[in-house]
Order: structure tokens, then sequence, then C-alpha cells
């Protein structure tokens, strides 16, 4: 027995049997031995396990009790470090949100509020983090799509410059002492019924707000409510006035749309409806074979515009000029008296003579228009005076669009007033001394709002001022009380889209910095003082749909993120008869100046996000700057050449300015934008660029004269496409776009010439041979397909792929060295000279390369190919030799030749994509079809045994894009759409000739001109 | 003495020895090793190496930046991804080129003028490669997994990638240094033991004797050295050819226009051989003048090499011609014709041209002429035209091909920074620092094979 020999001696079972016996309760038993209990066993479990804490039970010895309660002594001092919380505890594995899944994220649907104007969304959370946000498919403003500022947004959340703290005269105070100092100035302002107390926000669409803010007045009933936004659409508002006799919001549906004609309108990119109108507008133009039918759009503006960029007929014209355009149009249209007073019948109004003097130019339109009636629509800018939008519902009027292809809406905001007038009207009042508690929400009129009311200077005689924004602005600096505003991804909220439907708006992460809603500083004015946001919305809420079904409703406007049926029915409305005949303002000669929204960083209120700031503005490629945007004649005729500054001076005011010479601007005609020379915006946006609003003032907000004057000062400005020696007037853009076109980069045609050779005169080439044996593919084989027909050149999809794939920024001077990281870029190429280009717009992502030039270089194989054709990046295998980005003919890779990551600050951390890797210094990086993202459907799809669907996988850049240009998919299931679109006779690869044979693929660019024009 | 009187210069031909008369085996001796064993060190040799220290400070300091920033604080960007690091490393090892060539396959020729150059022509090679083998590991983006690119067994089971040329040069530029410094050292070894015997103090004959690893000249000795000294010659000789080749293999590998060219690596070699040589007379002219090696370094020699930077040359001029004929060739539109006409004409113009200046238009003019070739101040200003040029060449074709390649979108400028000039003239300091500790403490000029010389020249005169 083995057992025997190892305890030693014979075991007494009888003895065993007793002890049994003798034990009360059940025993389990590993052996006799144990039973036994023998003095031999205890030993042999002392060899056994020496360690057998049971070993120490027999005492503790003096050393042992001296060590234990050292360590007890230590250990019961530390927990004496932390109060422990009151509140019971109850453990996340209890709590935990309904299909949680460590590592997979969460979608939930919320909006975002620009200028008021809500744009739905969809919020991708990694646990309890939102990291990446994504347009709302059920949408109407969004349908899935999103824009910079919305993709951008996330940075803005977790931006470390924000207002963190509640600030009282300078030092850090705290909400509990905001919230006991305004309930004692409730109380007094309640005694003067209201009187000295004003309110200042932003457009309020929200209708919880509103019915907030009308509470508020009801008790305080000589206090006032104004409404300010630097672009503001009261242009679009007093013309409605003028032609209807009341405000009425008007939406556009350009999917019915033959002929558009936009009056210095940016439809696709400015304007609340703007993602929206893209997605429609691209729909008329997608074409699948000569039989396909397209848009025809014309378009006048003074600077080129990506609106302007599709046009198949564009005029560059001063921004002045348009109104005489509009007037002729609208009189050839047959709407009487309409260019009675402009008196430039004939027109004047296109500025370089020869180029379209004697062109049928504006008959052809007519005449297209008028084949097109109920097909057709005319659309005024936001910079043009009232008189130019009421012209243009008149002319959408008599041409039939009403009811077709435009619809009069009740205006979506609570309470429409003309910003300008009622910032001016405050600034009366304050004057007046009748201002005496000043709650400024959400805006930054210190900076913003136009130079001639010097609004500061008032601002200082109110009493008491207290001021709620995301940042200690110019603003806060003036004010009293700072509070810390609550992100929109923080709070709750509503808000209404261009067609007036509602989304209730739900937080994705409790506010980082304590930070306060609008909603929660009016509610202490309210007399609800201490109720948050959330209080707010759903009472209001519950107080419209008080059915016992209110929770259905909750719950499922919150899930789809709008209300169902909230969108506003059209409205009839009535044209005055009398058009607009008040004289068109002379014809004044000499140079004009035109403000407008950035296109990244809107009115100055993105001005700290670094995405925006970086991201290459459309037509310009200028980065970190603003400028002075003039056409090349103009440049010559001022003797100044790209960099140059000069001093803008208008209604008193000056600013000094470089310039920059723009192909396409309008001759005598220099775009500022806006957004730009912020005193106090952080750490990104302070400093950088000039104040255009310092031109505008309440009478002229957009377009005015201006005297320029040489300053012998120049200002060096950067951007992503052109880093080369300045030339003087461009001549370097030219160059590069003659050989693009020379290259067959972008190929374009015209739908007459597409229809009768629909491969545009390209043979397909033939793939040529190579050294190595083709890859063997099973399965999936990825590839994208890009319609240059489609692509606006919106760079939503560069900020979009920017968020998803922790892509860094890295600040004006890398990118003037040629650094910048973005791994998708918007090449922009003129064609036909510089002074009115046609346009072509190519995002160039990786061209995933079926014979990559940049694999075979690599001297570790950090680049290799994947089994579904995928070039793929191995950042740790990666040792920094650049030759991959060298051989790379597409120039796509991008190298951190500094560490740009920022590994350090806090906030940032959680707002990375924690699925992919953030790259360190020395590394290579480049365009991945956003790997983690097909990776974690093909996950999915697996686990649920099932085949991929076409569309199931959407890179981020393909998601974002308002146009639906990217299309991304597996080019082995011939029915999926990349496949039918790579099909297309107008496919094309970029430099097929160097037998890459790219899986990234263009469809040619078309465009649809009048036939009858001949320019 | 007085050979290089420079108005009554006599001719010199073929006739002209390569060592001037009356040189015994004893006065060959005493006049190498004194300089090394004998002489003060000289004011200027302090003053070379004051100047050699300070740029090697230069250096230190560069790489500690580089290594803390990374190489962004180069002008490097995209489209431009190489830079000066990738310039100055063709350009070392093409210097380095001229040594292997007078040692190895001068000596395989028979040809008996190399023997008093090839000593320091080697511990040129040396340096310049070690120069140039500091390069492509900067120029990493991680240069501390540098060893990622050789073959070694890990448990990743990871690989070098072996289609990449730059695997390729990680081979050649080692076996180079590795055969480089095994031929210096083996052909320094009977020197050493003359050093050891001759040295009067013990730290010296320490240390000579210790490197002369026991040699004391027997027949056996000088049997087995000269086998060795033939192999290494034999194994050196191909290096001459491959170096380069793999090198240029870089480029012509790739697609970009400008790179992708099949003349590159006859081109690259003759190149390097005319920077070496060019190297090896600017050292030669400094060096017989102020040790008073003019016996030892006759008009002969600098005649003979600059014949050779003659040939070399318009090979290089060959080379650069037919470029330029087969972008034209290619037709109008043709992205090689672009390429030559954005260099001809483009931002870097003033570069093209100089570089034409410096390496044809300068030198394959003057060279022809027996007066220049033999007037030491003006071949010595041609030999720094010379190298300049060379430098300039590997800057038109890393940094011009790259700045306007295919992409017009993605065209752009490289504007070196300071930090790329510190490593450069860094470099050149540690080439200084090395060479001038070379030429103080180890025989500049083999002795042994002088002393052979001598017999062989007093043999030819007594028969």
């Amino acid at each position: 027995m083995q057992r025997k020999s190892k305890v030693g001696k014979p075991l007494d079972l009888v003895q065993i049997q007793a002890k049994l016996e003798q034990s009360a309760e059940k025993r389990v038993w590993r052996g006799l031995e144990e039973l036994a209990g023998t003095p031999d066993y205890r030993d042999f479990l002392a060899t056994e396990f020496p360690h057998d804490p049971r070993a120490d039970q027999q005492g503790v010895s003096r050393r042992n009790m001296l060590k234990l309660m050292g360590a007890s002594a230590a250990l019961a001092g530390l927990t004496a470090c932390t109060k422990l919380p009151d509140a019971k505890i109850v453990p996340y594995a209890q709590q935990q949100p309904e299909n949680f899944v460590p590592g997979k994220p969460l979608f939930y649907a919320t909006a975002m509020p620009l200028a008021g104007y809500a744009t739905g969304l969809l919020v991708e959370s990694h646990m309890g983090r939102p990291t990446k946000v994504e347009g709302n498919p059920s949408h109407p403003a969004s349908l899935g799509a999103a824009n910079v500022m919305a993709q951008a947004s996330v940075l803005g959340l977790y931006d470390p410059d924000r207002a963190q703290v509640v600030i009282y005269r300078g030092r850090i105070g705290d909400w509990s002492k905001f919230l006991t100092a305004m309930e004692q100035r409730r109380a007094e302002l309640l005694d003067a019924k209201g009187a000295g107390l004003r309110i200042l926000t932003g457009m309020v669409t929200s209708p919880a707000l509103g019915d907030q803010i009308k509470s508020v007045l009801a008790q305080f009933p000589q206090a006032k409510w104004h409404q300010y936004e630097p672009c503001n659409r009261d242009t679009v508002c007093e013309g409605a006035k003028l032609a209807f006799g009341e405000y009425v919001n008007t939406v556009y549906h350009f999917d019915q749309a033959d002929v558009i004609v936009s009056l210095d309108a940016d439809f696709l990119s400015t304007g609340p409806g703007a993602v929206r109108y893209a997605r429609d507008f691209a729909n008329k133009r997608r074409i699948t074979g000569p039989e396909s039918t397209m848009n025809r759009l014309y378009v006048v503006e003074s600077t080129l515009t990506s609106t302007g960029a599709m046009a198949d007929h564009r005029q560059p014209m001063r921004a002045r000029d348009v109104e005489a355009f509009a007037r002729d149009l609208a009189a050839e249209l047959g709407i009487k008296g309409s260019n009675a007073g402009s008196g430039v019948a004939g027109g004047n109004y296109f500025p370089p003579p020869g180029l379209v003097a004697g062109s049928n130019w504006l008959t052809a339109l007519v005449r297209d228009l008028q084949k097109h009636r109920g097909a057709s629509i005319v659309i005024a800018g936001e910079q043009q005076p009232p008189e130019v939008h009421a012209l243009a519902h008149a002319m959408n009027d008599i041409l039939g669009n009403v009811g077709k292809t435009v619809d009069y809406i009740a205006p979506v905001e609570a309470n429409p007033v003309n910003a300008a007038e009622s910032i001016k009207e405050l600034v009366t009042d304050i004057q007046a001394g009748h201002v005496d508690t000043l709650f400024i929400l959400g805006v930054n009129p210190v900076y913003d709002a136009p130079a001639d009311l010097h609004f500061a200077d008032h601002l200082l005689k109110v009493r008491t001022r207290v001021h709620l924004s995301l940042y200690e602005d110019e603003t806060a600096e003036l004010c009293h009380w700072h509070v810390p505003e609550a992100h929109f991804l923080e709070s709750w909220g509503d808000a209404r889209a261009f067609d007036g439907t509602v989304s209730i708006t739900q937080p994705l992460i409790a506010p980082l910095y304590d930070g306060k809603s609008a909603l929660e500083i009016l509610a202490v004015l309210d007399g609800h003082a201490g109720s948050t946001s959330h209080d707010v919305i759903r009472g209001y809420w519950q107080r419209q749909k008080p059915g016992a079904d209110f929770e259905q409703f909750w719950q499922t406007s919150l899930n789809n993120g709008v209300v169902a049926d909230s969108a506003l029915t059209p409205k009839a409305v009535k044209l005055t008869t009398s058009v607009p005949t008040t004289a068109a303002k002379a014809n004044a000669g000499g140079m004009e100046i035109v403000l407008r929204p950035d296109p990244s960083v809107g009115d100055g209120s993105f001005a700290n996000n670094s995405w925006l700031q970086e991201v290459p503005k459309p037509i310009t490629k200028l980065t970190w700057d603003n400028a002075a945007l003039v056409s090349p004649a103009t440049s010559r005729k001022l003797g100044v050449i790209n960099g140059d500054v000069v001093k803008l001076s208008s209604n008193g005011q000056s600013v000094e300015a470089p310039i920059w010479i723009t192909p396409g601007q309008a001759d005598d005609s220099l775009t500022l934008h806006l957004g730009y020379g912020r005193r106090r915006a952080g750490h990104v946006g302070t400093g950088i660029g000039f104040n255009a609003y310092l031109l505008s003032t309440t009478g002229n907000p957009w377009i005015s004269s201006a005297a320029v004057e040489k300053t012998g000062k120049t200002y060096q400005l950067v951007t992503t496409q052109h880093h080369h020696i300045m030339g003087k007037e461009g001549e370097e853009r030219e160059e590069e776009s003659v050989a693009a076109l020379q290259r067959k980069l972008v190929r374009g045609a015209t739908l007459e010439e597409f229809r009768k050779d629909p491969a545009l005169g390209e043979e397909n080439e033939e793939n040529g041979p190579s050294m190595y044996p083709p890859f063997p593919y099973k399965g999936n084989s990825w590839g994208m397909s890009i319609d240059l027909n489609s692509c606006i050149g919106c760079n939503a999809c560069i900020v979009a792929c920017q968020s998803e794939n922790n892509i860094p920024v890295v600040g004006k001077d890398q990118v003037r060295r040629g650094r910048e990281m973005q791994w998708i870029r918007i090449d922009t190429y003129f064609e036909g000279g510089l002074e009115n280009p046609g346009i072509y717009n190519q995002a160039v992502p990786c061209m995933h390369c079926e014979n990559a030039p940049c694999e075979y270089v690599c001297p570790v194989g950090a680049t290799v190919h994947s089994p579904e054709g995928l070039n793929e990046m191995i950042y740790n295998r990666c040792v920094g030799t650049r030759y991959c980005s060298n051989n790379c003919p597409y120039k796509v890779r991008r190298f951190n030749f500094e560490l740009w990551s920022d590994f350090t600050t806090p906030s940032l951390k959680p707002m990375r994509n924690p699925d992919v890797t953030v790259r360190t210094r020395g590394v290579m990086e480049k365009c991945t079809y956003c790997i983690q993202r097909i990776n974690r459907v093909k996950i999915a799809a697996e686990k649920e045994d099932r085949e991929l669907q076409d569309g199931e996988i959407l890179t981020a850049c393909q998601q974002t894009c308002p146009a639906q240009a990217i299309v991304f998919g597996n080019i082995h299931d011939k029915d999926s759409r990349v496949a039918k679109m790579k099909a297309q006779p107008r496919n094309y690869g970029l430099l097929e000739d160097l037998n890459t044979r790219p899986r990234t693929t263009y469809l040619a660019k078309l465009r649809n001109p009048n036939p009858e024009i001949k320019e | 003495m007085g050979a290089d009187g420079l108005q009554n210069t006599p001719p010199v031909g073929a006739n002209v020895p390569v060592l001037a008369p009356g040189h015994t085996y004893a006065t060959i001796t005493d006049k190498i090793s004194s300089i090394v064993l004998l002489q003060k060190t000289k004011r200027g040799w302090w003053g070379g190496f004051l100047v050699a220290l300070s740029l090697l400070g230069i250096l230190h300091i560069a790489i500690g930046y580089l290594l803390t920033v990374g190489v962004g604080i180069w002008g490097i960007n995209i489209p431009v991804g190489w830079g000066f690091a990738i310039v100055n490393f063709v350009w070392w090892i093409g210097i380095g080129h001229a040594g292997t060539l007078i040692s190895a396959f001068l000596l395989l020729m028979r040809q008996a003028w190399r023997q008093s150059i090839n000593r320091f022509a080697e511990a040129m090679t040396l340096f310049a490669v070690a120069c140039a083998g500091m390069f492509p590991l900067l120029h990493m983006g991680r240069p501390w997994l540098f060893f990622w690119m050789m073959p070694y067994p890990d448990t990743m089971g990871t690989w070098p990638q072996f289609r990449s040329p730059l695997v390729w040069d990680v081979f050649a530029v080692s076996t180079y240094g590795t055969i480089s410094l095994l031929f210096w050292f083996v052909g320094l070894i009977p020197d050493l033991a003359t050093l050891r015997d001759r040295a009067k103090d013990r730290v010296s004959r320490f240390i000579y004797g210790g490197l002369a690893m026991g040699w004391r000249g027997s027949a056996m000795h000088w049997h087995r050295y000269e086998m060795a000294y033939l192999l290494l010659a034999g194994l050196a000789t191909p290096l001459v050819v491959s170096v380069h080749t793999v090198v240029s293999f870089d480029f012509t590998l790739g697609v970009i226009p400008g790179w992708h060219s099949t003349i590159f690596p006859p081109y690259f070699v003759a190149g390097a051989i005319y920077s070496g040589f060019a190297m090896v007379v600017t050292l030669a002219i400094p060096l017989r003048k102020f040790y008073g090696l003019e016996a030892f370094l006759t008009l002969r020699h600098l005649d003979n090499m600059a014949k050779i930077l003659l040939t070399t040359g318009l090979i290089v001029a060959y080379g650069y011609a037919m470029e330029i004929f087969m972008a034209f060739f290619s037709g109008p539109n043709t992205y090689d014709h672009y390429m030559m006409l954005n260099r001809m004409t483009g931002a870097y113009a003033p570069v093209y041209w100089s570089l034409i200046l410096c390496n044809i238009a300068i030198p394959l003019t003057t060279l022809w002429f027996a007066r220049i070739r033999r007037n030491v101040a003006a071949l010595f200003a041609i030999s720094l035209v010379i190298q300049t040029g060379m430098w300039l060449e590997r800057f038109i074709i890393v940094v011009t091909s790259l700045h306007h390649d295919f992409m017009p979108s993605s065209w752009a400028m490289y504007y070196p920074t300071k930090w790329d000039w510190a490593v450069y003239m860094g470099t050149i300091g540690l080439f200084l620092f090395l060479f001038l500790l070379f030429i103080r403490f180890l025989p500049m000029i083999s002795i042994f094979e002088m002393r052979g010389l001598a017999h062989e020249l007093k043999e030819k005169e007594g028969k």
C-alpha cells in the first residue's frame, strides 16, 4: 500500500470508525489517514505543504504578532485618508446599462445645435465615453451624414481649455454661491417687475427653452429677451417678410429640382439644411449610364464656394452686383418692375468683359428655367440683402416651384427676431441706463457683435453681468459671473431642425466640469432653482404629451433622435403683390469686402478646435488662418501677392489682413472669413488670424465698400496643397492643375460627351505584368469608389477620419513644413485658367494598391498585404525609414516626424477611439479603410454565422459624407454597390500606367452645361 | 624634394619615378616612422584637431537633440521623406570607394604607384564608412530599433523583408565596413611591428606590440601575409562595384521619376570613385606639404589620380547625358520629361546647374591639361569642387525627384534646417578627428611597401 509506506504505520481501522461516529457533524474526508489524525499524517502534511496556513493555528509567535500589529496599524491609517461615502454602494454589475458589453460601443441618438438649428447625430460611446459622432439616418437634416463641425464636436467636448469652474469677479466661485446670489437678485427683480433684466441668447429653436423664457418673461413683465447670432439669417427673415408680409421659413427640395440658380447662396455647405441639401443635390447627379439625367446648377457668387465648385455654369460677380443680376433675371422671367430701380438692365454685372459680355448667359438661363417650371429652384444667399431673397421667392412663385421644389413653413425659431436689431436694441437700452442685470447665455457678443455697437464698452455699464459659455472667452472676461456651460454632449435639451423636426437631445456623459446649460440658469430665474436640464426638458414634454403613453413617447423620441411627426407642415403663403421696387443700392464702383462664416471654424465659436483649425479650407487649402481672398486680376491691380498684408478700412474701422489669391474670386471683391482674431479662445485659437467682425456693422453686416492699402508687411499663410515657393499670381496652382489634368488624375466631361462615349475616350488599362505572383483571395476583397461628380469638397470626411483614427494635429508650423497628418485629403485642381475655373475636388485616401510600391521597399515588413487585399500598416514593427512614403506615387502616407499624439493631457485620453492604436513618434501611418470597423462587423457576422451584407461596413469617411460620394465594399461581390460603381465606364484609377492597380478608384466628373450657352 | 616647384616643373610621365631617388630602406623607415614616434606634435595638427573636436561636439549635440525630439528637427516632410541624411550617406559611402579601389583593385593590377597612397586612402575609406554608416541609423524614425533590419531569430518570428533594397544596404555596407577594417589592419601589421621595435617608451612598445600580434618578419609570416592580403584584395575588389550598386538600388527600385533608372548602378560607381579620388587628392596634398612627404607622394601620384578623376568624371558626365537623353527621348508629357525639366528650370535649378558646373564644367575642361594636373594648388581646388559637385548630385537625386513626383497636389519644397547642417558638419568633424588621430599615431604611408618599392626600383636600376 502506497499510503501505508508513506505514513509509516498500519492504520487502525477500528479507531477510525470510532472517531467518525464520535464526530457530530457530517465530515468529508480526504483519506483514512486524515481521519485517523495520526502524528505521522501531521508530519506528512507539514512536509508536503510547508506553507499550510493551518500550521500557524497553534499560536502566533511574538515576532509575527509584532509584524501583524505593525501592518494593521499602517493599513488602518490608510483608510483614514478618504472619507468613505455615506451612500450605499451598488455594484456596477447590477447598475450596468442594458446591452453593455465592455469593448463594444453603443450608439445614442442626440442632436447638435448649430447657430440654433439641430442636426441629428448618433454618438458612439465606449464604456460611457463619447468618442465619435455620426449623423442620425432618421433625422431629416442629417440622413446619416454630418458636417465638419459636428464631426469635430467630440474634440470640443474634451477640450482641456474649456471653462471648468464658476468664476465670480475673476476668482473661483462656486455654483451654490451663484445660486444664492441669483435667488437674491431674483427677489429684487421680482419686486421691480423685472425692470432692468435682460436675457441675451443665441437664436433659440428649442421649444423647451423658448417656453421657459416665456415663463420667465411672464414673471418679469418688464424684462426683455434678446437673441443674437453673428452668422444670422436676418436677410432670409427680412426677405420673407418683404415677399410675404410675414416671416416664413423656406424648405427646398433639391431632389426635385432639375435647374437650380444660386444667387450667392452656398447652400451645400452653409445654412441649417446644408447637409441634407447636399444629399438631395447629389442624388440628382448620380449617373449610372448614358440614360441617366442630371440637374443643372447656375451660380453667381463673389467667392468660390463649395457650391460654386459644383456649378455647371458659374459667374464670379461682386456680391453687391448680385442684386442687379437678380432684378434682371426676375424681369426676364416676367416679374414686372423688378428691375425698375436697378437701372442696369442688360447688366454690367458680369465683370470681366470679353468673358461673358455679349454672351447669351442670361437669356439661356431664363429659357432653361422656363422649360423646368415646377422643377427649378432659385435660392439666395445669406449675405445677400432681403430684396434678393424677396426676388428669389417671387421667381420661385412665377416658375410654379412653390409646393413642388420649395415649401414654406412657419418659423422654426421659438421667437424669430432680427438678430442685428435685437442686439442693437439691447445696446440702446444699456446706453439709456435701462439695463441692470444681463444674462448672456451661450453667446460671445464682445467678440462677434457688429463693431459699430461697441458692445464691450456698453456691457461694462451693466450692474450685474452673468455669462454662460463653454470657454472663458472675451465676454466672460467682462462679466461678474461666469458659469461653465455644459457641452451639448453633456446636457439635456431640444432643438428644431431646418424643417421644424424636433430632436430631444440626451447627454452622452455627465458634465466633465460640472457645466450648466442655459435651461438650468433660467430655471433659477423661473423660480425653480436647482432643477436640472433633464427636469426642465422632461417637464416641458410631459406638458406637451400629457397622455399615459408619455413614457413610450419619451423613450421612442430619445431612441430615434427625432420627435415623430414634428416637422412643420407646409404653409400657404401669398406673395405680396408689390415685388420689391425699392431702388437698388447704387452700383458703387471700387472694392467691396464680403464677410462670410469660415468654412471650418464658422462664426469663431469653434476657434479652439484644432481639428477644425488644421483641416484645409475648401478651395484655398488654407489652414490655421483666415485671409483676404482676392482674384488674380485684383491682386495685379492692387500690386500684391500672396502673403502681403493689406489694410482694409470700412465704416471707420480697419483691419490688417494677408492676401490670398483665389481662383474664381470676383474681381474687385475681397472675401474675409469670420471666426479668427480671437483674444481669448484657448490655447489653440487665441491670436491666430485677424478679426473680420471689426468690419461688420449693423447696417452692412456682410457686404461693404472698403479702402485697400498696402502695408508693406508680409505674413506667412500656410496651406496643405501648394507647399511651394509662393507664386506671384497663383502660377504654382496653375502648374499643378495643368500637370494633374495632363496626367489624368482628375477626369471630366460634359454629360453630352459622356452620352456619346461613356468611357470618355479612355481604354481600360489591362493589368500589367508583375514580378510577384498574384495574391490569392478567398471571400472578401475590399475596394472603394469615389464619385467626383458628387464630392462637394466639404471636408467632413477628413475630420471624421481624424476622429475615428486618433489622428494627431501638428500645428501651423508643421503644416508649413509639409507634415500634416490627415489620412484623407481633398485635392483641388482648376481647369481653364484661374479667372473662372472649373473645379475638381478629389478626395484621396490610401489607394490600397494591389501591386503596392510601399510594400516591397519596407525593410522590416511593417506594411504588408492582407488576405482581403488591404495594404496594412503594422505600427509597432515600423522603424521609420520613410521609404514607403517616398515610393508611394499617391503620397498618402503620413509620418510622425515628432511625437504629435498627446499622451499626457488627461481629458484627451477618453476621447480616443479605443479600437485604434495611438501612434508614437517615428512611425508611418495611413488610411486603413477603417480596418477596426471592418473587423467589428466581420466578428459580429461570424458570431451570427451569416454572410456580410453589402453596406454593412461603412468607413468613417463614407459614413459622414453628405453627398455619399464614397462607397466602400467587397469588390468580389458583383452585386455590391462598390462593384457596380467600379463597373461603370467612367471608372478610373489614379496613375494606372504605373501598374499599381489601386483599389480606390474614381468616377469621372460630369458637367451638365446648357447647350445654348456659348462660353 | 623640391619636385613640386611650380615654375620649373619637369615633365611628368611614366618615366618619372614614384619614389624620389636616393631613398634607402633606412631613410624610408626613418622618415615615415619618425612622424609617429619622434616628431613633436605639430601646431597645425593641434589646430586641425581643435576644429575637428568642435565639429564633433556639434555632432554630439545634434545627435542628442535628434534622439530626444525625432527626425522632425530636420527639414524632411511628405513628399520629401529623405533629405540630408541620405544625401550625406551616399556621399560618404562614395568617398570611401577610392580607398578600396586603390588598395584592392590597383594591387591586383600591380600598380606600383598605389603603395604610397594606399594606407591613408584605406584609412579614409574606413572613416568615411563610419560617417556614412551613422546616417541610415540616425535617419530612422525609431533608431533604437535598427537591429530589426538584421536577420536574427526572435520569438515573434519576425524577419527582415528581403525584397527591400534597404536590407541589401545593411549587408552591403556592413560587409564593406568589415572588409575595409580587416584590409587596413592586416596591411598595418608589419608596420606596427616596425613601430614596436623603434618605440622608445614602454607604453608605445606595449600598444604597438599588442597590435602587431607577434609579427617577427619571418619568411613564413611574410608568405602567409602576402597570401592573406591578396585574398582580402580579391574579396574587396567586387565590393568596389557592388556597394555603390546596392546603394543605387535604393533609388532605382523605387517608382519615382528621377530614381527609376537603369543607368544608376554604373554611374553611381563611377561617381563614387570620382568623389573618392577627389578626397584622396584633398588629403594627399596637405599631407605631403605638412609632413614633407613630397618624396613619397610625388607629382606622378597626383598626376595619375587626376587622370582617374578625368576618366570617372567622363563616365559621370555620360550618365548625366543619358539621363537627359532618356527623359527627352521618352517624349513630352511623360513623368521623366517633367522631372528633367523641373531639375533644369524648377525651384532647385540653381542646385542642378551648380552640380553641372562642379562636376562637369570645371573638372572636365581643366584636367585634360598636364600643367593643371601637376599644379598642386589647382588640383587641390578642383578636388574640392568635385566633392561639392558630387554632394550636390546626391541632393538633386534625392530631393528634386521627390519634391515634384506624381501627384501635383503633394508637391512641396524641402529646406534643410540648421540641424541638417549640424549633422553634416558634425560628420566632417568626426572624419577629421579620426583622420588626425590616424596620422598622429599610425604610419600614414606603408613603410614596408615603400621599402619594397625601393627594392624594386633598385633592381631595375641594377639591370
